[in-house]
C-alpha cells in the first residue's frame, strides 16, 4: 500500500530521511510537546462542546433541571451551558476537561517559554520561532479570554465589563475600538456571537496555523541541544525520530490526556450555575479571571488611580496598568532576541544551549520579570488572600505594591550572585586537572597534539 | 530519586485537595426552639454580663453600641453565634465562636433585650422549595456581592469579613438580615423573602454540587492554583520521567 502512495507522491526518500532525523533528548525539551497535546485535548473536547453551545444572547426562560434557576430569564447562551452541565450526557465532564486543559495549556506554554528563555534557545538562527512562539502565547491567551466569556454567566460578564473598560481607555481611539469590538455600548447583544466566532473559527485557525509553522521551522532548523557527549555547534546528537521519539511522544500524549481527563472528572471547575445569569447591575465577590489574565487584573488592583489629560484628551486610569503594561511586556518579549544581540554584539549562530548560569545577566533579568508576573498574578487574588489570612484588603494591597517594586530587584541580585558563584565553583573544580589533549599519529610514528 | 519525586508530588496534591476540601461546609445543628425566655432571669444575666458595655438600659457606654432597639432578632443572632460577649477592641469585628451561654440563658437574655425597646422579633423562616428561584435572585442581588456566589465568604475591606454562610441555619440567616450585624446592612424584607433567602442558603449548603471536589468554591483563584500544582506539576513530572536520558544517544547528524 505504501508503494501505491510512493508511486504517486514520491515520498519514500523524504520519509526515510524524516524517520531517521535526530532529536536531542533532554526532558525539558518536552514541555512544548505537552502544550501541543493539551491543544489536541482542547480541540477534541471543544468540538464536542460546540455541538451543544448556542451563541445567542436572546433572552429565554430556563426550563432545565437546575432548580434554583428554573423559570428565570437568561440568555440562550447561558441556558445552553447549563444544559451542557446538567442535561447533556457527559457534558459537564467535557466542559471541565476543556477548562482544565485550557488552564494547563497556558501554564505549560509559559514553562516552555521559560525553558527557551533561560537557555538562550531563541538566539540566531531561531529568532523567527521565538516570534511565532510569542504569537502562539497571544493566541492562546485570546482563546482563553474568549472561552471564559462564552458561558455568559455573572462572573464572565464581569470580566467582559473590565475588558470593555480597558479598551475604551485607550487614548483617542478607545471608544471607537470598543464599539467596533463589542458592536455598541456594553452590554451588547452582539458580543456573545462575536466571541463565539473568534473562539471557534478565527483564533483556532491562527493558533493551529502558527503551531504548524512553529513545528515546520523546528524541523527545518533542528532542535538546540546542551553541550556534552559529542554535541557540538555543528553536530547534533540524540535519538532518532523513529522509533525513540515517536514512542516517547505517544506516551506523553496519552499521559497528558489522562491527567487532564482525571482533573476534569474529579475536580470541579467554573461552576457557572452558582454564579447565575449575567446581569450588568450585579456583581459577586470574589471575582477573578482565569489565572493567565490574573497579572493584568492584579495590575489594575495595585496601580494607583492615575488619570491625566494629554493633548486635551483624558487618559482614564485603567490605561496605564490595563493597556500600556501588557503592551510593554509583550513588546519587550517580542524584541528580546534582537535587543540581546544588539547589546552583546553577538551575531553568531548558536545551536548549543547556555545553562542559566552561563548568562547571569539574562537569567537575572528573566527572574526579575518572572517575579513581577508572579506578584501581579497573586495580586488578582488580594481579596481571597485577605479572606484566608484575615488581613485587611488595604494592607494586603499595600504589601503587594511594595513587593512588586522591591522583590524583582532583590531576586535579580540574588540570582546574579548565585550564577556567578556557580561559575566560580565550576572553574575552581576544573583547576589543577590535567587538560585532555587530542593526539595525532604523525608520519614519523610519534604523536603530535592536534590543535583545535 | 524518581520514586521520591513522585511520592512528594503525590503528597502535595493530596494535601492540597484535603486543605481545599476542608473549606467545604461542615454539618449544621438544628434550629433552636422559639419558646420565649424569662425577662427576669435575663435581667440578672444582663446585669452581670452585658451592662458594663451596653449600659443598664441598653443605651450603650461609649464607644460600645446601644442595643435598646436591637430587638430579639439581633440579640439571638449575636448570642447564638457566640459573637457576644465580644472579645477584643470596640472596632474589632465580632468573631463567631461557640456560644458563651446555654440555651435557656440565651432565651432569657433575648427576652430581656427585647423588652428594652422596639426592635425586630425573632423571625421564623420556612424552608420552602417553591421559593428557591426567588431566593437565588435575592441572594445574587443582596448577598453574593459580599458573601460570594457560593456563600463561602469574602473580604469586605477594613479588615472585616463577610462570613462564610456554610454553617448558618435558616434562622441565623434571617436574623442577620433583620439585624444587620457589624458592617452588614439591614435587609428588612418581608417574611416570604426571608424564607426564600434562607431556602437558597440551605440549598447551597446541602444540594449535591456536581463536578467533583469543590476546591473552596471561591472561583478562579484555587482553580489556577490547582492547574499549576496538580496539572502542570504532574505533566512536568511525566515529561521528566519520559524524557530523561534512559540510554545512550543513538546517532548524530550535521546540524
Amino acid at each position: 500500500m505504501f508503494r501505491w502512495f510512493d508511486d504517486r507522491l514520491g515520498i519514500a526518500g523524504w520519509t526515510r530521511g524524516g524517520l531517521r532525523k535526530v532529536f536531542p533528548d533532554h526532558w525539558s525539551f518536552l514541555f512544548g510537546e505537552v502544550a501541543l497535546f493539551c491543544l489536541v485535548v482542547l480541540v477534541a473536547t471543544g468540538v464536542f462542546l460546540t455541538l451543544f453551545y448556542v451563541p445567542d444572547a436572546t433572552l429565554v426562560t430556563y426550563e432545565g433541571s437546575y432548580l434554583p434557576l428554573h423559570g428565570q430569564r437568561m440568555s440562550a447562551a447561558y441556558e445552553s451551558v447549563l444544559d451542557l452541565s446538567f442535561d447533556v450526557q457527559a457534558g459537564l465532564v467535557m466542559r471541565q476537561v476543556h477548562h482544565w486543559a485550557a488552564l494547563v495549556f497556558v501554564a505549560v506554554i509559559v514553562v516552555h517559554q521559560l525553558r527557551v528563555f533561560f537557555t538562550g534557545a531563541y538566539r540566531k538562527p531561531r529568532e523567527l520561532n521565538w516570534l511565532i512562539g510569542i504569537g502562539l502565547l497571544v493566541f492562546a491567551l485570546a482563546m482563553g479570554i474568549t472561552g471564559y466569556s462564552l458561558p455568559d454567566d455573572l462572573l464572565s460578564g464581569t470580566g467582559l465589563r473590565i475588558i470593555y473598560s480597558a479598551v475604551i481607555s485607550i487614548p483617542f481611539i478607545g471608544p471607537w475600538a470598543a464599539f467596533l469590538l463589542f458592536g455598541g455600548e456594553f452590554p451588547t447583544e452582539a458580543i456573545v456571537s462575536r466571541l463565539f466566532v473568534f473562539h471557534i473559527m478565527l483564533l483556532p485557525a491562527l493558533l493551529l496555523g502558527a503551531v504548524g509553522l512553529h513545528l515546520a521551522i523546528l524541523w527545518r532548523q533542528t532542535h538546540t541541544q546542551f553541550a556534552g557527549e559529542g554535541a557540538r555547534e555543528d553536530r547534533i546528537v540524540g535519538k532518532a525520530f523513529w522509533p525513540s521519539q515517536v514512542f516517547k511522544s505517544t506516551g506523553l500524549m496519552l499521559l497528558t490526556a489522562a491527567v487532564l481527563a482525571l482533573m476534569g472528572g474529579l475536580i470541579q471547575i467554573n461552576p457557572v450555575w452558582t454564579y447565575g445569569p449575567f446581569d450588568p447591575t450585579r456583581v459577586s465577590a470574589p471575582s477573578q479571571p482565569d489565572w493567565y489574565v490574573g497579572w493584568l487584573d492584579g495590575a489594575l488592583r495595585l496601580f494607583p488611580p492615575i488619570e491625566f489629560t494629554l493633548v486635551g484628551v483624558t487618559i482614564p486610569s485603567p490605561f496605564l496598568p490595563g493597556v500600556l503594561l501588557p503592551g510593554l511586556a509583550f513588546g519587550i518579549m517580542t524584541l528580546w532576541p534582537f535587543l540581546e544581540s544588539w547589546v552583546t554584539g553577538d551575531h553568531r549562530e548558536h545551536h548549543i544551549l547556555e545553562r542559566p548560569r552561563d548568562a547571569p545577566v539574562r537569567t537575572a533579568i528573566g527572574v526579575a520579570a518572572l517575579t513581577v508576573f508572579v506578584v501581579l498574578t497573586l495580586s488578582a487574588g488580594n481579596d481571597v488572600a485577605s479572606l484566608i489570612l484575615r488581613i485587611p484588603v488595604e494592607e494586603t494591597t499595600n504589601l503587594l505594591r511594595f513587593a512588586v517594586v522591591v522583590l524583582p530587584v532583590v531576586f535579580a541580585v540574588i540570582t546574579y550572585r548565585i550564577c556567578r558563584e556557580l561559575q566560580r565553583r565550576e572553574l575552581a573544580s576544573l583547576a589543577g586537572r590535567p587538560v585532555a589533549v587530542r593526539l595525532e599519529r604523525n608520519e614519523a610514528g610519534g604523536f603530535t597534539p592536534e590543535d583545535e | 530519586m524518581r520514586r521520591t519525586l513522585l511520592a512528594a508530588l503525590g503528597a502535595v496534591a493530596v494535601l492540597l485537595l484535603v486543605v481545599l476540601a476542608s473549606l467545604a461546609p461542615p454539618a449544621r445543628g438544628d434550629d433552636a426552639s422559639l419558646e420565649p425566655g424569662s425577662v427576669e432571669r435575663g435581667e440578672v444575666l444582663y446585669r452581670a454580663g452585658c451592662q458594663t458595655c451596653h449600659g443598664p438600659a441598653g443605651g450603650g457606654v461609649d464607644p460600645w453600641p446601644a442595643i435598646a432597639n436591637a430587638g430579639e432578632a439581633s440579640a439571638d443572632f449575636q448570642l447564638r453565634t457566640g459573637r457576644m460577649p465580644h472579645a477584643g477592641e470596640p472596632d474589632d469585628q465580632a468573631q463567631p465562636k461557640p456560644p458563651a451561654y446555654d440555651e435557656q440563658s440565651i432565651r432569657d437574655l433575648v427576652a430581656f433585650v427585647g423588652s428594652l425597646g422596639d426592635g425586630p422579633a425573632i423571625p421564623d423562616p420556612v424552608i420552602d422549595e417553591s421559593l428557591l428561584q426567588r431566593g437565588q435572585q435575592l441572594f445574587a442581588v443582596n448577598c453574593a456581592p459580599c458573601h460570594g456566589a457560593t456563600g463561602n465568604g469574602g473580604a469586605v475591606g477594613g479588615g472585616a469579613i463577610a462570613w462564610p454562610l456554610t454553617d448558618a441555619s435558616p434562622r441565623i440567616v434571617a436574623e442577620a438580615m433583620l439585624a444587620g450585624p457589624g458592617q452588614m446592612p439591614v435587609f428588612a424584607l418581608p417574611d416570604d423573602d426571608l424564607s426564600a433567602v434562607a431556602t437558597y442558603v440551605q440549598y447551597l449548603q446541602e444540594a449535591p454540587n456536581p463536578g467533583g471536589f469543590a476546591i473552596g468554591g471561591i472561583g478562579p483563584v484555587p482553580e489556577g492554583f490547582v492547574a499549576w500544582v496538580v496539572g502542570a506539576g504532574l505533566l512536568i513530572a511525566i515529561a521528566w520521567l519520559i524524557g530523561r536520558r534512559w540510554s545512550k544517544p543513538e546517532g548524530d547528524e550535521p546540524a
